[in-house]
């Protein structure tokens, strides 16, 4: 008999199903995937089981837990599965863990709660388990606060809080979606080594953490079932469409051409840039230039100055030294005493759509309103039609000119800030995080209509990213950023095929392979990025590198060529 | 955190002194003075007291003078209750007004807390809604008509209290005014818990209490009190306010011979120190409330210290 039987689950909001006749199983010990884009009503299916969906959802079908029915059980039943039978992670570390308690407390009363250890005890437990999962200094973690943590130590106490009642189950939401990818690395091999025989419910939007994770797999669409099976016979031959769509759709860093070097004249360029926030310096000495109609991503995980680099290039943020070259002109370092020619031949696109838009104003007024400062001249007419022409470009068309933000999808949001940014005719499009908000399916189209843009108009991209698979298809160049510098410049062909830099190589290392039979990954790099106020001494990346020598310690490597590749490492060759 | 206390008390200065600067200016500068209303037997004799009390010294002199003697504790001579000083009757008033203000703040917030926090777990239900509307009209209904239907209700018609500080002294004495006086802060507790506790209780990390398995007692207790009492804490400063000027009006009412009723003496008679006295010694409290709220705040909420 499974540990967790669920049959004909199905989930309605005011009669609207999210969730619909949804079947699964999780035998002891094992690890079945739950997958699905964004709404597919995967996380539902989770809260379900614990008990903890609002009490305006209507459940019906079966959710049995070894023997016991969950579905309109009591409280004390309810009580007594969670965390003693069934642990939970959820997605933001940041957001789960209660911010005005210390994480000792939080992980101690899981324990009285549930009459497992005796005041005395309970602490000793508790500094175990803290032990289990990684932290490092577990004493000194116990009467930590969670803000005082870092994002992956944060998820390290979820996962011991989830694990510390010695559960037959470990359900995960997303574990790792929050999180910089070697850090999604350790905490998924984390997950691996420390649950033992707990069975593991993996819920995921990414095919690259099944694959590598899970022995069974059940893939969601619009809250309805369309394949499940062993995760290998699955990712060879899936049975559904959606899960062959799904598997296409999923971005690989491991294989793809990456579009030809591009060999025009530089469009802007910025020397030696350095960003500083008191103390704290964002950036650090950063020079790269931007051809016409090139794509040149900047990668690299938070806190690598990534953002803050590409404010500056905008003059958002004021340089601290160094200079932006545009068009053979420096520019002012802040943003309103460049002239308006200029500004508007650099836009930007953020991450999130959403929230990029403002939610009073329809989409004709949101596209048109650069058009009313740039070209203030311009009749009602003849803007309506550049808005229009502007929307079919990104494709969307006049039907959504009276819409409001709330009335699209994120994708389609996405391409109204596009069409917002494209609406001037930039030469220079800054995409800071443009896709990470996206689903697969919705982020191949999005990218896809920014090369087709990029090819039509020559336009010049500068591509923010933390997904290097994302990076690989897009990008012409790359570099890549590390505690505020720059460690690695190259085409990206070199770069993903031949890696110097030992952060880089790392880096793409640890990005999960959509493809289960794909060999063991190395060992995820250790540890997480420097602080930046008291860096390091010599190179910045040395306490992780695997290659580190003397030195490394002692002296910061200067950026050199080697072969085509700009890297900044003493041992690269 | 002491550090985070030390910067908080030396911010609390120069808020004090604006406020004795502005408090000071304003006694002047209202109509009239202190000698109006008496016999004055020649111009004389005026000036002479006036010039005993420094009140033809130019202004900013005058101001000077007094922050010296604040700053030695010594609040000035009343000017119109010869032969006291303003710290002497502030000093007989205050226990008067302390019980009745500590009292009614103290019942307001238990009372607002626990009542709030049962309509944020019911939420919807009858008993929520009944504590909504009830401090609905809590907060509408003025002190001044607050007080005078108590006393007809409990004193006059069902006489079971006494109506105010007459014949009868203890305890019964003391349950109508501090009723009056806590029932709109009670009320606007209440409804800032209720809202606070509602919107801590969605919060992600007690969704995590929940599937911890902990129950809803342990969650409020442990998890969601804390959170939920900040924006309680943050009123502390001006409930105090709100207290302190409802206990003018109760004072006057019910005949208690506190701080509240001297005050309103104090201006009409235009003793510039003992309003003065009083001004600075209501700012002083409330500048001290504020004080004690910020560090609550950092007390409760670790990430304030490090701002």
């Amino acid at each position: 008999m499974s540990l967790l039987t669920i049959r004909g689950l199905t989930i309605r909001y005011e009669g609207e199903a999210v969730v619909d006749g949804v079947d699964l199983a999780v035998e002891r010990g094992a690890s079945v995937g739950l997958v699905g884009e964004s709404g597919s009503g995967k996380s539902q299916c989770a809260l379900a089981v614990l008990g903890l969906l609002p009490a305006r959802a209507t459940l019906s079908g079966s959710i049995e837990f070894d023997g016991r029915e969950l579905i309109g059980a009591g409280q004390e039943v309810l009580d007594d599965v969670r965390a003693r039978r069934i642990g939970i992670v959820f997605q933001d570390p940041m957001l789960a863990l209660n911010p005005y308690l210390r994480i000792g407390a939080q992980l101690k009363q899981i324990l009285r709660s549930h009459g497992l250890a005796d005041r005395r005890e309970a602490d000793a437990r508790v500094i175990e388990m803290l032990a289990r999962v990684g932290l490092p200094d577990p004493e000194r973690q116990f009467a930590a606060w969670p803000h005082e943590l870092s994002g992956g130590m944060r998820q390290r106490a979820m996962i011991a809080s989830a694990l510390i009642a010695q559960p037959d189950l470990l359900i995960a939401d997303e574990p790792t979606t929050a999180l910089d990818v070697t850090v999604q690395a350790q905490v998924l091999d984390l997950l691996e080594r420390v649950r033992e025989d707990t069975a593991l419910l993996l819920i995921t939007h990414d095919l690259g953490v099944v694959a590598g994770h899970c022995e069974r797999m059940t893939v969601l669409e619009k809250g309805r079932v369309v394949d499940s099976g062993s995760t290998t016979s699955l990712f060879r031959s899936p049975g559904h469409r959606h899960t062959r769509d799904l598997i296409a759709a999923a971005p690989r860093v491991d294989r793809g051409e990456p579009p030809a070097p591009v060999t025009t004249g530089t469009v802007l360029s910025v020397g030696n840039a350095a960003v500083e926030f008191g103390d704290l310096r964002a950036v650090d000495d950063v020079s790269f230039a931007v051809g016409t109609g090139e794509t040149v991503a900047i990668v690299g995980e938070s806190g690598s100055g990534k953002s803050s680099l590409a404010r500056a290039v905008l003059g958002l943020l004021p340089l601290a030294t160094g200079r932006v070259v545009y068009a053979g002109d420096a520019l002012a370092s802040v943003v309103e005493k460049r002239a308006l020619a200029v500004r508007r031949d650099l836009q930007l696109v953020f991450q999130d759509p959403i929230s990029a838009l403002d939610p009073q104003m329809r989409v004709q007024r949101i596209v048109a309103e650069p058009l009313v400062v740039h070209e203030p001249r311009l009749d009602e007419k003849r803007r309506r039609e550049r808005v229009i022409a502007v929307l079919e470009q990104v494709g969307l068309g006049e039907r959504f000119l009276r819409r409001y933000p709330h009335q699209l999808s994120g994708g389609e949001a996405q391409r109204v800030c596009i069409a917002r940014a494209l609406v001037l005719e930039p030469k220079v499009l800054i995409c800071d995080e443009a896709v990470a908000a996206l689903d697969g399916s919705v982020r191949r189209q999005v990218l896809g209509l920014l090369r087709e843009v990029q090819r039509e108009t020559g336009l010049s991209i500068i591509f923010i990213s933390h997904d290097l698979a994302v990076v690989r298809s897009i990008s012409h160049r790359a570099l890549v950023m590390y505690s505020g510098r720059l460690v690695e410049l190259a085409q990206s062909g070199a770069l993903f095929e031949a890696p110097r830099h030992p952060y880089t190589q790392a880096l793409i290392a640890a990005v999960p392979v959509p493809d289960p039979v794909l060999a063991p990954r190395p060992a995820p790099l250790p540890g997480e990025a420097p602080s930046l106020v008291s860096p390091p001494p010599g190179c910045a990346f040395h306490p992780r590198c695997p290659l580190a020598e003397a030195v490394c310690r002692a002296k910061a490597p200067a950026l050199r060529t080697v072969g085509g590749t700009q890297v900044a490492c003493h041992l690269a060759e | 955190m002491l550090r985070y206390t030390l910067f908080r008390i030396l911010g609390a200065i120069p808020t004090l002194l604006l406020v004795i600067a502005l408090a000071f200016m304003m006694v002047r500068a209202a109509p009239g003075g202190p000698f109006d209303a008496e016999y004055i037997p020649s111009t004389e004799v005026e000036k002479n007291l006036r010039d005993a009390y420094g009140l033809d010294d130019p202004l900013p002199q005058q101001f000077l003078t007094y922050l010296s003697g604040l700053l030695r504790g010594d609040l000035g001579p009343s000017i119109r209750q010869t032969g006291y000083s303003v710290a002497e009757l502030i000093g007989e008033a205050l226990p008067y007004s302390f019980l009745l203000g500590a009292t009614a703040m103290l019942l307001a917030l238990l009372l607002g807390v626990g009542a709030g926090t049962v309509a944020a777990l019911r939420q919807g239900s009858l008993l929520d809604r009944t504590i909504t509307g009830l401090s609905l009209t809590g907060i509408s209904i003025p002190v001044f008509v607050v007080a005078p239907v108590l006393v007809l209700l409990f004193a006059v018609k069902l006489q079971w209290l006494p109506a105010g500080w007459g014949s009868a002294r203890g305890a019964a004495t003391w349950v109508l005014p501090v009723v009056t006086l806590a029932l709109p802060q009670l009320a606007y507790v209440a409804r800032l818990m209720r809202a606070s506790m509602i919107d801590v209780l969605s919060s992600d990390f007690v969704r995590t209490a929940r599937a911890q398995g902990l129950g809803t007692a342990t969650i409020v207790r442990v998890h969601a009190l804390k959170p939920a009492m900040l924006p309680v804490i943050s009123y502390l400063g001006p409930a105090v306010a709100g207290i302190l000027t409802g206990s003018v009006v109760v004072e006057e009412v019910f005949g208690i011979p506190g701080l509240g009723e001297m005050f309103v003496r104090a201006a009409l008679n235009r003793d510039y120190t003992l309003v003065l006295g009083v001004v600075v010694f209501y700012a002083s409290l409330i500048v001290a409330l504020n004080l004690v709220v910020d560090i609550l705040y950092g007390v409760i909420d670790p990430r304030v210290r490090y701002r």
